[in-house]
């Protein structure tokens, strides 16, 4: 098991490698750093000097790869790769451009993104595979029919739509709660409640199809038939048998973005004006500021692959036949 | 000649697509096992309406696809000038849509502007009322009138509706009875579709049906016009994806070895990145490229245009980790066959064994994907370009118009017919496709216990 695990985690090193390089490649030789310079200073009237001082501001006046003029170790060390991608290794991820520490503002803003993203992560898998089960339980009945219709319907429609829809019903027409904000305390409940049941609603549609999949998939082995004939009552079967048995495909699906709820989400984060890491995001995206996005894409793929391997430790919990070796 | 034809980059690929859709189309027909979940597909009644809504789409799309430049009056000596803005086919068949702008906001069917002005009246005294539209409403003589005018004009419309209705259903049933189309569902749809559009044709003559948007222009309009974008961005997409997940999946799939450890690493480092950043960090450094090369685009359809394509392009690249991954497992399946090793052992080369054994056999998986995707990326492209990484900010699409639309949530009262417009709009195309996607999966996915029909 812990054998397994260590290999699991070297072999994450080199996918986080290629991920870094992908990344570097993106940022600095697609479009060099003098390109980034003279679109962020304005393309015309722009001095080759203006140029250096944003370079030299952002450290970004070494050379990409290798640096020659350099002495022994300093010739990988003083170099932009070095220092700006590979440091990432060690979550040090540099300064935005308004010169605030990466690293401090994305440990302070992972609260409010888990405070939106964790309980819609939980209150939704709930409803979820309910619902899922009980359109399992009343399958190709009128009211299995109008299940799946209404979760073709919910996910044919924007996300967008839920969030603006939602504020201007909730907050804007009947004033329940405040249209966007967020403090810490105990009024936090209060700006959380109308993103969370957003969120859960917005993923009815396609989880609970996905999960009603899997249930009726299960449903259709044999070990079900010798569970009816031996006598157990419906439920009981989807309870004990089938929900115990989904398990795996379900686990599959979801173990994996557990890590990703640190990151938040984009557009309710930004919607509503909560201070987390999918606003900071949207923010760096909108005002251009490359070294937060390289950041995040880097944290990201961090936290998927770490989801990655969570997924395969869930395994052996809810089936004892799988050993990880 | 009076017009000159613009071919910008995204047309060139729509036409690839459509002789690549036609090409694969002819194959079908000449073959009965490849038709025969086709016909599964023709007789389901969702299945043969949405895909009827669907193509009414793809028209409006395909409409706006063929550009031209128009020639300016009074070129100097049989020199034509060409004008520096690119119209479509579908600018010009509904031009009065295009070019009745009012000032600003103005609601469905208004007479009137949505915001009051100070206005002189007859007697030259200055009174603050909202002003009468410039075109919306223009031919009634007071504003009174209009509740009469609207019901008129929609019934008539409607009237039209459904008398070309009836006979297209007529025509349908005669010349359809022989493939055994749901028929029933097909005519009421037929005649529901007819109805609608004699309706709205009849009071855009008159009105702006969905109202006007801040810089005056007919919402109707732009939401017909942000057909083609979503279109492109689910379609196109594809020719990117397609190739990849085709090449790369089978061929991890049949020689596994170190050919495979390449590939999935190649895959599991792009899927590891939150596709949202993916497309993010790539655009943004598309945007570089082309902020910093001003020189390459003639007019700023095509710099639009070409943003739209490269979208596309890097939506493919993010996104074909998915279907590849079901490729490489359906080869490693496949190759374990009897047949493919009668095949091996009687020294047919790899490349045939590809592309004459393996290929045809993973085609379903690649049709329900492509079908599956198309929806989801139509539903992308406004979110992205919400997050400010979408298409152009001076291209009509869904996320430009709700975009714009959202910020105007907060007047008092609101202006909603744009934000309801988009979001009706893409509702009622992303249904159809996934419905009908459903019907394709349904009738494809071998895994689905059926009677052999």
């Amino acid at each position: 098991m812990i054998e397994y695990l260590v290999r699991r985690i070297l072999y994450a090193v080199p996918i986080l490698i290629g991920v870094n390089l992908l990344t570097f490649a993106l940022f600095f030789i697609v479009n060099t750093p003098d390109d980034m310079a003279r679109m962020q200073l304005g393309i015309k009237r722009v001095t080759p000097e203006a140029i250096e001082k944003w370079k030299q501001q952002r450290g970004y006046d070494k050379p990409l790869l290798i640096n020659s003029a350099a002495s022994s170790t300093q010739k990988i060390t003083e170099t932009i790769f070095w220092q700006k991608s590979a440091s990432m290794f060690v979550f040090d991820f540099g300064y935005s451009d308004d010169g605030r520490n990466i690293t401090r503002e994305i440990s302070t803003r992972m609260g409010p993104s888990l405070a939106i993203a964790l309980p819609t992560f939980m209150i939704g898998l709930v409803v979820y595979v309910s619902f899922a089960l009980l359109m399992t339980l009343f399958r190709a009945t009128a009211l299995d029919m109008a299940g799946v219709a209404l979760c073709v319907l919910l996910m044919s429609v924007s996300s967008l739509f839920y969030i603006i829809g939602g504020q201007f019903l909730v907050s804007k027409l009947w004033h329940l709660v405040p249209i966007s904000g967020y403090t810490g305390g105990s009024d936090v409940f209060k700006f959380v409640l109308l993103p969370i049941v957003i969120g859960v609603i917005g993923g009815v549609g396609s989880s609970s199809r996905w999960y009603r999949t899997i249930f009726l998939e299960e449903i259709g082995k044999d070990y079900v038939r010798t569970a009816r004939a031996k006598g157990l009552s419906e439920l009981r079967v989807l309870f004990t048998h089938v929900l115990k048995n989904a398990m795996i495909p379900v686990l599959t699906g979801v173990v994996v973005v557990i890590p990703l709820l640190f990151m938040g989400s984009l557009l309710t984060e930004s919607f509503f004006g909560i201070p987390g890491l999918g606003s900071y995001t949207i923010d760096a995206i909108n005002a251009q500021d490359f070294s937060v996005v390289r950041a995040m894409v880097f944290l990201g793929s961090v936290l998927y692959i770490t989801g990655l391997i969570l997924t395969d430790l869930s395994y052996t919990i809810v089936d004892p036949r799988v050993r990880l070796t | 000649m009076n017009f000159m034809p613009v071919i910008l980059w995204s047309d060139a690929l729509v036409f690839l697509l459509l002789a690549a859709g036609v090409g694969v189309a002819w194959y079908v027909r000449k073959h009965e096992h490849l038709l025969l979940p086709w016909r599964r597909v023709a007789r389901s009644g969702v299945a043969v309406v949405s895909l009827l809504v669907l193509i009414l789409f793809l028209a409006v799309g395909m409409l706006d696809t063929f550009h031209y430049r128009a020639a300016l009056e009074g070129g100097s000596k049989g020199e034509t000038v060409y004008s520096s803005e690119v119209l479509s086919v579908f600018d010009k068949l509904v031009e009065p849509l295009r070019t009745r702008n009012e000032k600003s906001y103005s609601a469905p069917l208004a007479v009137t502007l949505y915001a009051k002005e100070s206005l002189t009246d007859r007697q030259g005294n200055v009174v603050r009322d909202y002003p009468r539209l410039q075109y919306g409403g223009a031919h009634l003589a007071e504003a009174a009138q209009r509740g009469a005018d609207v019901i008129k004009r929609a019934l008539v419309g409607a009237l039209a509706g459904v008398m070309a209705g009836l006979l297209l259903v007529v025509a349908a049933r005669y010349g359809l009875a022989k493939y055994g189309l749901p028929l029933r569902p097909l005519s009421i749809a037929i005649v529901i579709i007819t109805i609608l559009l004699g309706v709205i044709a009849n009071l855009a003559t008159g009105y702006h049906v969905l109202g006007t948007d801040k810089v005056g222009q007919d919402v109707l309009y732009l939401s017909l016009k942000s057909i083609r974008t979503g279109l492109i961005i689910g379609t196109v997409t594809t020719l990117v994806t397609l190739p990849l997940a085709l090449f790369f999946g089978i061929a991890a799939g049949y020689f596994r070895g170190w050919i495979d450890d390449v590939i999935q690493y190649i895959y599991t480092v792009l899927s590891s990145i939150p596709s949202v950043l993916l497309i993010a960090a790539a655009v943004l450094m598309m945007q570089v490229t082309i902020d910093t090369h001003p020189d390459w685009f003639a007019t700023s359809a095509s710099r639009a245009d070409l943003r739209l394509v490269f979208l596309c392009l890097i939506l493919g690249v993010t996104s074909w980790t998915g279907l590849c991954r079901l490729l490489r497992g359906e080869t490693l399946k496949l190759r374990e066959m009897e047949y493919i090793q009668a095949a091996q052992s009687f020294g047919v080369s790899s490349m045939r064994i590809l592309s004459r054994h393996i290929l045809p056999n993973v085609m379903h998986i690649v049709l329900i994907a492509l079908v599956m995707d198309f929806s989801a990326l139509v539903l992308a492209e406004a979110v992205l370009s919400y997050v400010g990484v979408g298409v152009d900010p001076t291209m009509i699409s869904f996320g430009t118009m709700i975009n714009a639309a959202r910020l105007e949530m907060a007047r008092e009262p609101m202006v909603w017919w744009a934000l309801a417009a988009a979001f009706g709009f893409m509702l009622t195309l992303v249904l159809a496709a996934n419905l009908f996607a459903d019907a394709v999966r349904d009738a494809f996915d071998p895994r689905l216990n059926r009677t052999v029909a």
